[in-house]
């Protein structure tokens, strides 16, 4: 099936292509493409990821506890999500149905510490630019390092936050990128009290900075509700993990989705039947696989994942001051749920300052420096392990031999799951921004920045590597390049 | 004259029939060495421990100590001369350390790193080695295997069983395994055998334990392998009293 722009209806031929490759300040590596008629009218909008590599097929033949650390390569940006979900598919095959308390809150307060990490990075080094100066300033200045020379102290801010969550994974995975402490059925180290002590010494103040920085975008939108509200948006249903209780986890839980009117369409949802739920569509395309929920289909079942799907989907927030902002935005967005492609931004803050609340109060427990790290119990041939990463619902699929060696993995990563979603917006601001106008880089920028709203990692998307520099190659009817941009 | 030769310019003691690599170990002293070990009786085949002895190339694992010997060691020229032939190894083999559940324990591994090995300089094999899981407690890996043979030697040797050998010739050179279905599963091998434990690399695995020890306990987090087995060999001497 195909949606509105995604393919168009009169012959390319007559139609000239604008293309966007590599898309600049996300993880990995894709492009979008554009084809316009003489009069600038938009005829399809792509986005395309266009690398390949492989993980679930070298996985194969691997003996499954060298899995966690392998397939963690997926990604520089947030390894600790393929980490711990692998971890997790392989707490069932190992038998080990409950963690041990330190165990588990040494894998929660890994995962705080990558949330917290990820949604820094992403708001203040490759979004802020964006928002602080708009979306067509000068393009010179739109990096972190315009924003460190305006605003020094936000800058300051963000990459302290930033730095403060890579010490938590380092003091809880061995290293802070690529680290190895989750192990199946538990993991290999606790906290010592030196290590508590030092994380807890800064820990007040990234919760401090955290409302900072939720107050920042909290103001963007109310300072101009007009573009907040309506750039990119569009309705579509919400699915994420919540607790049993209906409060937002991210580390584990239960599925459910909501509709694009806020209805339950599912709740309390094992994830180890997944597979029942979902189905992935490939295009020609694109190597991204397009995900729906099966019992609705392709044009009705695709949702979004992510910071504005947890935030709406769970009933509350169990730490106070990220309760009390998710109240406001639900306030905010006027008991609807909000559909703004740009409230991911407030979202993903108010998760921050969720996962610094929860680093704080899980280095207050004194069973982060227990000694009974692993469990063990009846050994099974298949398990499912699903987190909920910074960019959304990241599923880990296994089967393993009676040899220990696997012999089946799948993978859906949180940005597969946002595709249609991703592709969805970009259309809607071309419609909005680019019908009908002269292509400036200012107005391909809007396309940027509705894609960067979703915080995407194309890398780990496709399980490839990419670089950033932006290359902008405007073509006329007859394919002769009319003009290029570059920026790096 | 005494019984001692100069290493590096530095009297080293030793006793009649100590090769090199013995009388320098003993004395506290870091030779190179992937293939050599102090249980089993000097192979000479990974040519790492090359000295020059009077000018000559030499294995010191090989070669007896003399008195008045002036032995080079640690010069620049040696020093190239081993990470060309890490090099080697590395491209030859399938070593993924970043994945390997031997990383921070594994000889290789540290010895690169000792000998400044920054790249892999020469193009890879590639080859297609088969993982070997049908032993229920142990898994064999051959893609990081060296062929330094200690698993020969201990098996043969220690355990009385013959369970490896190596087979091929030059390039083709592989190890095996000494069953009729070259299965490890079908050989007497079992989890308790020195040869279980002598692996310097990553091959022979115990089963399930994977990366239970944290990154900052392993071997080598803390030290590199020139104190390391160093501490090792004197650890060894004073357990065996």
């Amino acid at each position: 099936m195909s949606f509105e722009l995604e393919t168009a209806t009169v012959a390319s031929d007559n139609l000239r292509r604008v293309a966007i490759d590599p898309v600049s300040r996300v993880e990995g590596h894709g492009k979008v493409t554009i084809l316009l008629d003489e009069h600038n009218k938009v005829h399809q909008v792509r986005l395309h990821i266009v690398e390949f590599r492989g993980f679930e097929r070298f996985i194969q033949g691997r003996p499954y506890w060298e899995v966690p650390v392998m397939v963690q390569r997926l990604c520089g940006i947030c390894p600790v999500s393929h980490h711990l979900a692998a971890s997790k598919a392989l707490d069932v095959i190992v038998g080990a149905d409950r963690l041990t308390p330190t165990a588990e809150k040494m894998r929660r307060l890994m995962h705080y510490g990558q949330i917290l990490q990820s949604h820094a990075l992403h708001f203040f080094h490759l979004s802020s630019p964006d928002l602080l100066f708009g979306f067509d300033s000068e393009v010179s200045r739109r990096s972190i390092v315009g924003v460190a020379e305006k605003y020094p102290d936000i800058a300051r801010k963000g990459i302290l936050l930033r730095k403060y969550g890579q010490e938590v994974i380092r003091h809880t995975a061995g290293k802070r990128v690529h680290g190895t402490g989750s192990v199946p059925g538990g993991v290999n180290k606790s906290l010592s009290g030196a290590e508590r002590a030092e994380l807890l010494k800064d820990a007040y103040q990234m919760i401090a900075w955290s409302r900072d920085a939720v107050r920042i975008i909290k103001e963007l939108h109310e300072q101009n509700p007009a573009l907040y509200d309506s750039f990119g948006t569009f309705p579509s249903n919400f699915m994420g993990m919540v607790a049993p209780d209906g409060s937002l986890d991210l580390y584990h839980g239960v599925l459910r989705a909501k509709d694009a009117a806020g209805r339950i369409l599912f709740d309390h949802v094992d994830y180890q039947t997944y597979d029942t739920l979902i189905t992935e569509e490939v295009k020609p395309w694109s190597y991204m696989k397009f995900p729906y929920f099966t019992s609705m289909g392709p044009e009705q079942g695709w949702y979004k994942v992510g910071p504005l799907a947890r935030v709406q989907n769970c009933d509350s927030i169990p730490t106070p001051f990220a309760e009390h902002e998710r109240r406001e935005l639900v306030a905010y967005a006027g008991g609807k749920p909000m559909h703004a492609t740009l409230g991911f931004h407030w979202a993903r803050m108010i998760e921050m300052l969720f996962a610094a609340e929860t680093i704080k109060a899980l280095l207050h427990d004194d069973d982060i420096e227990g000694t009974d790290l692993v469990v063990t119990g009846e050994r099974r041939r298949e398990g499912v392990g699903v987190i909920e990463a910074p960019r959304g619902t990241l599923f880990h699929h296994y089967q393993v031999g009676d040899d220990d060696l696997v012999t089946m993995a799948n993978l859906i990563v949180s940005t597969t799951n946002n595709n249609q979603a991703m592709n969805s917006a970009v259309r809607e601001v071309a419609k909005q921004y680019l019908d009908g106008k002269e292509i400036t880089e200012g107005l391909l920028n809007h396309i940027e920045v509705a894609i960067r709203a979703y915080d995407p990692c194309l890398s780990c998307a496709t399980h490839a590597l990419g670089k950033m520099p932006l290359e902008v190659t405007l073509l006329d009817a007859e394919g002769q390049m009319l003009d290029r941009k570059y920026k790096s | 004259m005494t019984n001692s030769f100069l290493l590096d310019g530095e009297e080293v003691p030793f006793t009649p029939g100590q090769t090199v690599m013995q009388a320098a170990s003993a004395a506290g002293k870091y030779i190179p060495h992937l293939c050599w070990h102090p249980d089993f009786a000097a192979h000479g085949s990974c040519k790492l421990c090359t000295v020059k002895i009077g000018g000559r190339f030499a294995t010191a694992c090989t070669t007896r100590a003399a008195a008045g010997q002036e032995v080079e060691n640690g010069t620049e020229e040696l020093i190239a001369k081993r990470r060309t032939l890490l090099q080697l190894l590395f491209v030859e083999g399938n070593h993924f350390c970043p994945s390997c559940e031997k990383s921070g324990n594994c000889v290789l591994q540290a010895t690169a790193y000792e000998m400044g090995m920054l790249s892999p300089h020469f193009d890879h094999f590639y080859p297609d080695r088969a993982v070997d899981a049908s032993h229920p407690d142990v898994l064999l890996d051959f893609n990081r295997c060296i062929m330094c043979e200690l698993c020969v030697r201990a098996s043969r040797d220690v355990d009385g069983k013959n369970v490896f050998a190596l087979s091929g010739r030059g390039a083709k050179s592989h190890l095996i395994v000494n069953s009729e279905s070259g299965r490890l599963a079908d050989t007497d091998f079992a989890a308790t055998d020195r040869a279980a434990e002598v692996c310097p690399v990553g091959v022979i695995l115990r089963k399930r334990v994977g990366f239970a020890v944290p990154i900052g306990q392993r071997d080598y987090d803390a030290k590199p392998i020139s104190q390391k087995a160093v501490e090792k060999l004197a650890d060894s001497e004073k357990e065996a009293g």
